[in-house]
């Protein structure tokens, strides 16, 4: 089931990446996907340490879209700073909690933050990241544990 | 056909005149900004707002073919990259003990001590 999955998927970016459909091309594509496939079962055997994906889906496609809208308001707002005649910042570094429970989750929430203009992921420590904002206003804690909220709520299940 | 591809083609410089706007004042923020940690800042414009822009300005050049997939492959690994190295950077920096100038009243929060255990970083030789 596993195997299979990344067999479509590898095959998948061959074809789209190579976008020639000869029959030699073809052939050394599907040879390097099976070699691929071989070495990830070998190792797979040794260590058995894999990255699950532990994701709803839909929620995640709302969150994308509601991170798209933010990283455009973050933007215009740091645009502004920049071009702004008289340049006001309040740097600051303050520690934001998480509560996510997968690494995954972790990841997507601390790269959010760093991807949204204004805000940077600077250390991750147990239970909470540290973060350093350009122009601290006192409302980016709450804003940010929304952003929490929604990237927990796009994990899937797990023990609450 | 011919009004839609005119649309399109008008979207497609739109977007791709815009992302370059934020590219350069990525730029020009990274030149006006006073310290490294503003700085930063300023360069995500240029990851966030200019990639984007320009993705989607050459997406709509590209058309319904392989181009725009992969433009749209390159735009997911940016979208994963560019945050990471940016958090790199700013790691490394607090590691090394640069602080960012703290506006008035407001007191930065500290790192946790690197406990010895942990991978520090290796000394180089003077």
């Amino acid at each position: 089931m596993r195997i299979l999955g990344i067999l479509i998927s590898l095959l998948a970016l061959w074809l789209l990446t190579s976008g020639l459909f000869t029959p030699m091309l073809i052939g050394l594509g599907v040879v390097s996907v099976l070699v691929v496939i071989f070495v990830t079962a070998r190792m797979d055997a040794q260590d058995d340490d894999r990255v699950g994906i532990r994701l709803s889906p839909v929620r995640f496609a709302k969150y994308l879209i509601w991170l798209m809208v933010e990283i455009a308001r973050a933007n215009w707002a740091v645009t502004k700073i920049v071009l702004s005649r008289k340049m006001t910042i309040r740097q600051h570094m303050f520690s934001v909690p998480y509560t996510q429970k997968t690494d995954l989750g972790q990841v997507i929430f601390a790269n959010s933050i760093t991807l949204t203009p204004g805000t940077i992921t600077v250390e991750t420590e147990d239970g909470n990241f540290l973060v350093h904002a350009v122009d601290y206003s006192d409302d980016d804690p709450a804003a940010l544990a929304d952003m929490d909220a929604r990237v927990t709520a796009s994990e899937l299940g797990g023990a609450h | 056909m011919m009004v839609l591809d005119m649309i399109i083609l008008a979207l497609s410089w739109l977007f791709i005149l815009g992302g370059s706007v934020f590219v350069v004042i990525g730029a020009f923020g990274t030149l006006r900004f006073p310290d490294f940690w503003s700085r930063l800042h300023a360069a995500s414009i240029t990851d966030s707002a200019g990639v984007i822009l320009l993705i989607i300005g050459m997406c709509l050049q590209g058309g319904a073919t392989l181009i725009t997939v992969k433009l749209l492959f390159i735009g997911v690994f940016l979208f994963l990259t560019g945050p990471t190295a940016t958090h790199a950077i700013a790691n490394a920096a607090l590691v090394t003990g640069l602080r960012p100038l703290e506006a008035k009243g407001l007191t930065g929060a500290e790192p946790e001590p690197i406990s010895p255990d942990q991978d520090q970083p290796k000394e180089v030789g003077e």
